[in-house]
């Protein structure tokens, strides 16, 4: 009987640390700033832990059947918490003080647990020894969860059937209690009719598990998350492996810093191999100063204005160590000015010419992000742009995307450029596809001014062929009053999907 | 149809329930005097000053001043400028506008605050289907307008085409694209859909003996087959049974358009302007051209693009008013008509300059009437006497819209928010984005919330209007919003109203083909008639072509000449 009751509070208290640590992580997933989650978090928790085992004491009669019913409690509420708070996430506003009731309840029931633990076992047990092994048992329990929860449970499981999990094995703790206590509980068929409702409701959380969340980050990030905020635009997370780091905007990979620099080159220099005195540039998205970095490589380029939406973005960009470290500190230099503004709204009602310019923009993924595919923003884009200079547009993939590519590249012409299409292979998005466009007539590049890792002169002409599967599609033109790539773009994505 | 229990709520004699109800939902934020989180106030509808016709005391005050023009033009809404407009083409300038509001507008009329210019009233034009000069040239002259293919048909600016999301439905908790609730139709339901827009399409694309269009704009251009107009006799809701249309969202699908353009319900509407409403903005003509030519709509299977302006169609109005620049009598409450006398080439109105409390006469030439026929009655001296029974025929339904300035976007949830945005569940229209053609995604707005008394007595509907405060009007149309938008009540910040007693003419069973009608329309002495209620159709191209008929009946009458702009 000892044996089971021990091992029934080693599971009690593996049991109430994962719960920690699953509020911790939820709470620094989804609202950033790692350091300060985790010790509202724990300082939160413990106190309930206080406040819980301070109400031990109005327990006064059927110690036993209140151990089992808070232990029922946890099972539910517990096991529930990952979800309960993934969608408690839906509505931001409300998510504050749904997760603090939800610590503040487990812990003050887990609290409950252990003195109740204790007054169960004071007949069987002389008290020092008790003391010394529930203890032991509890940092033990805490110990196999605190390695377990990084190691094995989130990889595997994910965060809520990681929870899930566990409110299940506090459910098998209630049906062994009820057990191990069945002379001091008496009747037992409430106890045991709760008990395997709340299992019934966790098993069937457990298999809807991926339907509960559809919170794409949970499977997602793979990898450690290093930083993650949520910005009045977007949610912006790091995350990090072995071979490097990763950006992720609302789901959607950036950039990895293995492979970047592929794609920035491109996206740089074959404009530049167009016109290698440009003076004045302009980048509108990439607020990660990579596509700046390259730039800055150009000694002829006197003024670079960098228009990022996010002021999160081009902060992170400037001071995070590891962001600041790929982009060479390039949105420090005293040659870039960082507008935080709509792109679209900054280029109309602002005047002066661009001898350059990059639109690094994410993926034509919604409206409000099609809007800036659109001829109408071509053609502002136009009337700030030299009549010799040239632009450089990341298009989506033309392998993935073709029509979405080829889409863009239409529309380009239909504002009145004249284009040339070039794609690159970038191992983290698969083949990638750009178009540059200039008013006046462009030859398809030949010299490159720099060295480069990526491309070399020899290389260059070869990134305007598309082979068979990645071809020219009859396509139309993306209008604001047709949005006709965001629809085509959704589709194409969801077969890869 | 039956009405929901929202609907009942709704109505305004469930006023009092749903102050309560939004004085619970508005608690939060700061509290004015009033104890609403949120400011706002009844503009425009100077009812007071139009009462004043009805007592009758105007007549008897002296002429303070006398003044003289050779066409007077009685209102300032679209109907009364296209008359200036046209008169400014042909270049005779000796005109005035008296207008009763404070500005020229009249149903297309707008306002302006920090988040964003907005309507209240009108605030869209499909594209025309059919060549249409008139408005041709005024889109030309707007910048919607900006070229033509070489086959003639135009080419439209991208930004004054509704941007895309345009439409989305609320129902059943969620929005979804488009306005007919697909996701929750039966098969048979698709069915009667799919037979339905397929019977749209063929009265689109019909053409009678003579060649003309079985439904066109303006509506005086449509065939006159009786085959054809005799769909005038029987509401929609009767032709809707007569051709087994019964699936409930499509009926709904149908009365949401007979709301949205007549005020109407389906046995309100005839059903020869309820199938005008979806027939004259097909194409039904052009074959398919190759996908997505620049400013081109080619597809004939599909209802023409709307051209929408973030002020509505205050923007045209901005047009036709420049040409009347500088002649436009506000605050002018026109009470007197003495049409032209046998053997005389004037004829005598008397204003109310009520800025001044003044009385003047005006001697004319000519009067377009441009407004109202309902008051025809207590203007021109000698039906004050003896009305013509005419006027009788015509009845006019109430609107309220509300404009609802926000600090930021509500929640979303399904499909993003769109230009207009309709809740299933309402008695309203649901509500238009002020910010949408300018492309902020973020940020302050303004919504603008319309709700036609559709279905109910005009008459009892008005009176209701008129005794309702401010407040009331403003928490049924928050309390209307929300049961869409949940986090609405946190972010209004200002709710302004418009009560529009007689809004518009309202195309019932009969209007159409009646004598009275015809009778309505023609001129009387020296007074030539332009307004919407001719037609009984309250769109801009039937303001737009009664003005410039007015105006080119009296420049033919002067024998000016001038390039007609009408269609023929």
């Amino acid at each position: 009987m000892t044996i089971a009751l021990y091992a029934s509070l080693f599971m009690v208290a593996t049991c109430g640390l994962i719960y920690e640590l699953v509020a911790g992580t939820i709470a620094s997933y989804l609202l950033g700033d790692t350091v300060t989650q985790f010790s509202l978090v724990i300082g939160v928790y413990l106190t309930s832990l206080g406040l819980g085992a301070w109400l031990s004491r109005f327990v006064q009669r059927g110690v036993a059947r209140r151990f089992v019913e808070a232990e029922i409690a946890v099972a539910f509420l517990g096991g529930l918490s990952a979800p309960i708070l993934f969608l408690a996430f839906s509505a931001p506003r409300y998510f504050p003080p749904v997760f603090f009731s939800v610590v503040v309840a487990i812990g003050t029931l887990v609290g409950l647990e252990i003195p109740l633990m204790l007054r169960l076992l004071k007949h069987a047990v002389a008290f020092n020894e008790l003391v010394a092994q529930v203890l032991t048992f509890d940092y033990l329990g805490a110990l196999l969860a605190s390695v377990l929860f990084p190691l094995f449970f989130v990889p595997k499981l994910g965060l809520v059937r990681t929870s899930i999990v566990f409110g299940l094995l506090n459910a098998a703790v209630a049906f062994a209690s009820i057990r191990l206590f069945r002379d001091r509980i008496g009747a037992a068929r409430g106890l045991v009719v709760k008990a395997s409702i709340v299992t019934v409701i966790l098993l069937a959380g457990f298999i809807l598990a991926d339907r509960l969340t559809n919170f794409a980050e949970e499977a997602q990030y793979a990898d450690e998350v290093v930083m993650a905020r949520t910005s009045a635009y977007q949610r912006i997370v790091l995350t990090k492996n072995r071979a490097g780091f990763q950006l992720f905007l609302n789901g959607h990979l950036q950039f990895s810093s293995v492979d970047e620099y592929r794609y920035h080159e491109a996206l740089v220099h074959p404009a530049f191999a167009l016109r290698p005195r440009a003076e004045r540039i302009a980048v509108l998205g990439g607020g990660d100063g990579l596509a700046v970095r390259e730039i800055l490589k150009h000694p002829s380029v006197k003024s670079i204005t960098l228009i990022d939406l996010d002021p999160a973005m081009t902060e992170m960009a400037r001071r995070h160590p590891l962001v600041s470290r790929l982009n060479a500190g390039s949105l420090l230099s005293p040659k870039v000015t960082v507008v935080n503004d709509d792109a679209m709204q900054w280029l109309e009602k602002g005047t002066g010419l661009f001898d350059l310019v990059f639109v690094d923009f994410p993926d034509p993924n919604n409206f409000a992000l099609g809007k800036l595919y659109t001829t109408r923003f071509y053609s502002i884009l136009k009337s700030r742009l030299d009549p010799e200079g040239v632009f450089a547009v990341q298009s989506t993939s033309p392998l993935f995307a073709r029509r979405s590519f080829w889409i863009i590249n239409e529309t380009i012409k239909a504002a009145g450029f004249q284009t040339r299409p070039y794609h690159v292979s970038v191992p983290s998005f698969g083949e990638w596809g750009y178009v540059l466009a200039s008013p006046a007539p462009i030859p398809v590049p030949t010299r490159l001014a720099l060295s480069l890792r990526s491309i070399s002169t020899t290389t260059l002409p070869s990134l305007f062929d598309f082979g068979p599967d990645m071809s020219p599609l009859p396509s139309p033109v993306n209008r604001l009053d047709n949005q006709v790539l965001v629809r085509t773009y959704e589709s194409e994505w969801k077969k890869y999907d | 149809m039956k009405p929901s229990r929202r609907d009942a709520l709704v109505a305004l004699a469930g006023l009092p329930a749903l102050v309560a109800l939004g004085g619970a939902a508005a608690r939060c934020g700061k509290k004015p005097a009033r104890g609403l989180a949120f400011e706002g106030e009844i503009v425009g509808g100077s009812s007071a000053l139009g009462h004043r016709l009805r007592t009758g005391e105007l007549l008897a005050r002296p002429v303070v001043r006398r003044e003289r023009v050779s066409t007077a033009i009685l209102g300032a809404g679209v109907s009364g400028l296209s008359a200036a407009w046209t008169l400014s083409r042909a270049g005779d300038d000796d005109f005035k506008l008296f207008e009763l509001e404070s500005e020229a507008g009249g149903n297309a009329r707008s306002g302006r605050n920090a988040a964003s210019q907005y309507p209240w009233g009108a605030h869209y034009v499909p594209v025309p289907v059919a060549p249409n000069r008139a408005l041709e040239t005024l889109l030309e002259q707007a910048g919607a307008l900006v070229g033509r293919r070489p086959d003639g048909r135009p080419q439209w600016s991208e930004t004054a085409l509704c941007a895309e999301p345009q439409e989305r439905l609320f129902f059943r908790g969620t929005w979804s694209e488009g306005l007919f609730p697909r996701a929750a139709a039966s098969a048979d339901e698709l069915a009667q859909l799919a037979r339905f827009e397929q019977q749209m399409r063929r009265f689109a694309a019909g053409r009678d003996e003579t060649g003309r269009r079985l439904f066109t704009l303006p509506s005086r251009l449509s065939s006159v087959d009786p085959s054809v107009t005799g769909l005038d006799r029987i509401s929609m809701h009767d032709w809707l049974l007569k051709n087994q249309f019964t699936a409930p969202h499509l009926r709904w699908f149908v009365e949401y358009g007979c709301r949205d353009d007549f005020g109407s319900s389906l046995k309100q509407t005839s059903a020869w302007a309820g199938i005008h409403y979806f027939a004259a903005r097909l194409p039904g003509t052009a074959a398919r051209e190759g996908i997505g030519e620049a400013g081109t709509h080619d597809d004939p299977d599909e209802p023409a693009p709307f051209l929408t302006w973030p002020e509505g169609n205050a923007r045209l109005v901005s047009e036709l008013a420049r040409a009347a620049a500088g002649r436009i009598v506000a605050n002018a409450l026109v009470f007197d008509i003495e049409p032209r006398e046998e053997g005389r080439r004037v004829l005598t109105l008397r204003y109310l300059d009520a800025a001044r409390d003044e009385v003047v006469a005006v001697e004319a030439e000519a009067v377009v009437f441009a407004l109202p026929k309902f008051m025809a009655r207590g203007l021109i001296a000698s039906w004050r006497e003896a009305p013509p029974k005419f006027l009788e025929a015509f009845e006019y339904v109430p609107w309220l819209v509300a404009n609802l300035t926000l600090t930021g976007r509500p929640l979303e949830r399904g499909y993003p928010l769109s230009w207009d945005n309709v809740i299933y569940d309402s008695s309203s229209l649901g509500y238009v984005v002020a910010t949408h053609q300018g492309g902020a995604d973020r940020g302050p707005t303004v919504l603008t919330y319309y709700r036609p008394f559709a279905g109910e007595d005009a008459r009892a509907a008005r009176r209701k209007l008129e005794s309702a405060t401010w407040s009331e009007m403003a928490l049924a149309a928050l309390a209307d919003l929300s049961t869409a938008h949940r986090d609405l009540p946190g972010l209004v910040s200002r709710i302004d109203v418009y009560r529009w007693g007689h809004a518009m003419a309202r195309p019932a069973p009969g209007f159409f083909l009646s004598a009275d009608r015809v009778a309505a329309g023609r001129s009387f002495r020296g007074v030539h008639f332009a307004h919407t209620d001719l037609s009984g159709l309250p769109l801009f191209e039937e303001a737009q072509d009664s003005g410039v008929r007015a105006a080119e009946a009296i420049l033919t009458e002067r024998a000016r000449p001038f390039t007609s702009l009408l269609q023929t």
